[in-house]
């Protein structure tokens, strides 16, 4: 027999997709819920968002989600989503994305979307590896991580996200874990409101992948969370992420400047007068 | 925030995936792990102190796979 | 210059001719990263779409830029791209997500010599084969080759309509000579100009389904923010548009993509015949070398040799009907080309075993009518 499934969220997620396809305590599912529970508290209206996601365990969130949805490939989600952006500016488009995704192979859109401001909202889910393709090491992975290709150990150093974005120019960036679920929600529906690039790195456990690597269950993985993520304000060089330290999470940037369509609309103006 | 002001907390059971964040997470200590089965063979976790839930929502929040909802508590 | 269309007599380069056309067309949307022989597109894009409220985006590469052309298609907009074979080489993998996700756009191959970096500033007809065989799995596109300035504006007006009643990605085919070449261009008005828009869907947003489509083949297209809320997705999918990795739907989905274009042959091959009714020897060629091959074909009839011209305007999907028709009379066909051995493949194909004489051109120039004539003489003894 077929449970009933009665979800006060059903507007909101594609039901008919549910379960999806994510493993246990895989913390995707937590970012994709944080997502929507922000867009039900905020009412927003879901015709005037596009989900947006490259190729990776993280790409899959678009598909569930009841709005406008574009699955793409791998690392371009942010130039699709710059054409939507600037095509209909009455559209937000929310890119949901993983770290190689967006800092791999899509790292120089990342960059040139925060330089140009485009109005979009990034959540970048960090699991510290690649999750969809067995596990292997990339920009994100701890020095000294084995990974299936990294079996001695990763020889290179990771990327401190919140660091490069700001330095980029986002409008916005901050850092949460799927732990701080509330926190996390509170920035997506701020990342919503807010007129500009903005960008929340999510630390998530991919818990088939990383977490077998490391000898933890998604329960060890989630308490890490817990114990190492302290919320200060620093500046965001200071936020590194190394194994053993402190990992310290919060908002880094929140700042305005004309998007990239407010100068396409002055641009216009100018080139009439 | 949630539906209704003070709701009580169910279990999905088609969707559960078994992570066991519902009963490690909840400052009420709401859930327990039971041996029932799913019909994918997950052990579910069971609703044993329903009476202490706070309608706090964090376990709604914090289950991955949308199998924690909450409820008008009938009682109420 | 203010007005959409400048309706008129124009002295300009096919370049300048083809961002006109897009300009005619409806495009609303362009972005490009800067290479030659195409850059002058976006240098006059940018120019004028800000003066018409539309929207230029240089990127930061051809990756991106092709990657927000199919964003901004589905976002409702008309979207074109410019590049060169380099470009094109790194857009290939959005070509087929357009491809697959059936999102009409205009990619301008302004082509010049490779491989590689090759030749940046002379002309080539050396990417036929990438455009048509270049993303991966089994693709479909549609390909034009103009052969003047006149033929920039109007077939990318042309490329605009077919890729918008076939929800695919269209290929303008230029070339550096064409690119640059200045010659006399007449902007019809604009209520000349033939213009296409996809189709929409006739079913409330709850019915739709974006990936079903009638006897046509060509699923109507929602738009982003029109309500629909709608998944669209590289993975094969079914006609809710959801992932489904099953056999038989991979089997219905790439045949009916492929099969729109297939089945439409007739219908969107586009070729311009002289002299070929009574011809002995058939010489078949597209774009710039066309002009070498009318040459050589006046001269061929005034020695006595009936000598008859096919030109291809749409390269893909490949006439391969019309050449079989033609050749069925001719001594043999002679196939110019500004590479070492592409469409004349094609053309072997679909002749045989009438005899093919094969004349390739690497650099610059197409094969010269001298050329050309020699092998209609040889033929045609
Ligand atoms: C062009 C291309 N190269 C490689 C792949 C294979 N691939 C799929 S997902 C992925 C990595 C995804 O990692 P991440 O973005 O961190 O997402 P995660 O799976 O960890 O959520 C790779 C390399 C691909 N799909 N396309
Ligand atoms: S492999 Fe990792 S990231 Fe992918 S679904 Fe499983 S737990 Fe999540
Ligand atoms: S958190 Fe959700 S998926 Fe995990 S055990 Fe509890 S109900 Fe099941
Ligand atoms: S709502 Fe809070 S108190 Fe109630 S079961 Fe869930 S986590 Fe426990
Ligand atoms: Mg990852």
């Amino acid at each position: 027999m077929t449970e009933q499934i009665d979800y006060y969220l059903e507007d909101y997620l594609r039901m008919d997709r549910l379960p999806h396809i994510w493993c246990a305590g895989c913390g995707l599912g937590i970012i994709l819920k944080s997502y929507v529970q922000a867009l039900y508290e905020l009412e927003y209206d879901l015709d005037k968002i596009v989900t947006v996601s490259g190729i990776g365990c993280a790409g899959r969130a678009s598909g569930y989600v009841n709005t406008d949805a574009f699955h793409t490939t791998h690392g371009r989600a942010l130039p699709f989503a710059t054409g939507i952006s600037t095509s209909n500016t009455d559209i937000k488009p929310v890119v949901i994305s993983g770290d190689g995704d967006l800092f791999a192979i899509g790292g120089n859109h990342l960059i040139h979307a925060a330089r140009r401001n485009i109005n979009m909202l990034v959540i970048c889910s960090n699991n510290f590896n690649y999750g969809m393709t067995g596990a292997q090491y990339g920009p994100t992975t701890p020095r000294d991580m084995r990974t299936p290709t990294s079996p001695y150990g990763n020889i290179e150093n990771p990327f401190n996200l919140v660091s490069l974005v700001s330095s980029a120019g986002a409008t916005m960036v901050s850092r949460w874990t799927v732990f701080h679920v509330n926190q996390l929600k509170n920035s997506i529906k701020k990342g919503l409101t807010k007129n500009g690039f903005s960008f929340i790195e999510v630390l998530s456990p991919c818990t088939t992948g990383y977490g077998r690597l490391n000898k933890m269950s998604p329960i060890d993985m989630m308490r890490d969370l817990r114990d190492t993520c302290k919320i200060r304000k620093v500046h965001p060089t200071e936020a590194t992420i190394e194994p053993g330290k402190e990992v310290i999470i919060g908002d880094f940037v929140d700042i305005e400047k004309p998007t990239y369509a407010d100068v396409l609309d002055q641009l216009t103006r100018r080139s009439t007068e | 925030m949630f539906p209704l002001p003070k709701n009580k907390v169910k279990i999905i059971k088609s969707l559960c995936k078994g992570c066991g964040y519902c009963i490690e997470f909840c400052p009420k200590n709401v859930f327990e792990r039971s041996t029932e089965l799913n019909e994918k063979g997950v052990t579910l976790p069971e609703i044993v102190r329903g009476d202490e839930c706070i309608s706090c929502g964090l376990c709604v929040m914090l289950c991955p796979d949308f199998a924690i909802t909450m409820e008008e508590n009938p009682d109420e | 210059m203010s007005e959409t269309i400048p309706t008129g007599k124009h002295f300009v380069h096919g370049d300048w001719a083809c961002a006109e056309g897009a300009i005619a067309a409806g495009c609303g949307y362009f972005a490009a990263y800067p290479i030659t022989p195409a850059t002058e597109i976006s240098e006059h894009i940018a120019s004028r779409f800000p003066q018409l409220g539309r929207r230029f985006v240089q990127f930061e590469d051809e990756i991106g830029a092709i990657a927000s052309v199919i964003g901004a298609s589905f976002s409702g907009m008309k979207a074109m791209t410019a590049t060169s074979g380099p470009g094109i080489s790194l857009m290939l993998e959005n070509i087929g997500l357009a491809v697959m996700t059936e999102v009409p756009c205009v990619i301008v191959n302004v082509m010049r010599g490779g491989p590689s970096t090759g030749q940046p500033t002379m002309g080539a007809q050396a990417d036929v084969m990438q455009c048509r065989w270049g993303a991966h799995g089994d693709v479909e596109i549609i390909a034009l080759a103009p052969q003047s300035v006149q033929e920039c504006f109007d077939l990318t007006v042309h490329a605009f309509n077919l890729s918008e009643e076939y929800r695919t990605p269209v290929f303008l085919l230029s070339d550096a000579n064409i690119g640059h070449m200045f010659e006399k261009l007449e902007i019809p008005a604009a209520d000349e100009i033939e213009i296409v828009n996809r189709k929409k869907p006739q079913v409330f947003p709850p019915d739709y389904k974006p990936y079903e489509a009638d006897e046509s083949m060509v699923p109507p297209m929602a738009c982003f923010g029109e309500g629909y809320r709608f998944y669209s997705t590289g993975l094969t999918h079914n006609e809710m548009g959801y992932p489904d990795m099953s056999v038989e739907t991979q089997d219905k989905l790439v045949r009916r993509l492929c099969d729109k274009i297939r089945r439409n042959k007739k219908k969107i091959n586009m070729t311009e015949e002289t002299m070929t009714e009574d011809c002995d020897v058939l010489v078949v060629t597209y774009g710039v070398t066309a002009r070498s091959a009318a040459s050589a074909v006046q001269m061929a009839r005034r020695e006595g040799i009936k000598a008859g011209l096919l030109r291809l305007i749409t390269l893909w999907p490949f006439p391969d009907w019309k050449i079989e028709e033609l050749a069925d009379n001719v001594k043999g066909v002679v196939v110019p080309e500004m590479n070492y051995g592409q469409l004349v493949r094609e053309v072997e194909r679909s002749v045989k075993p009438t005899p093919v004489e094969f004349i390739p051109k690497l650099g610059e120039n197409p094969p010269s009518p001298d050329e050309i004539l020699e092998r209609i003489r040889r033929l045609a003894k």
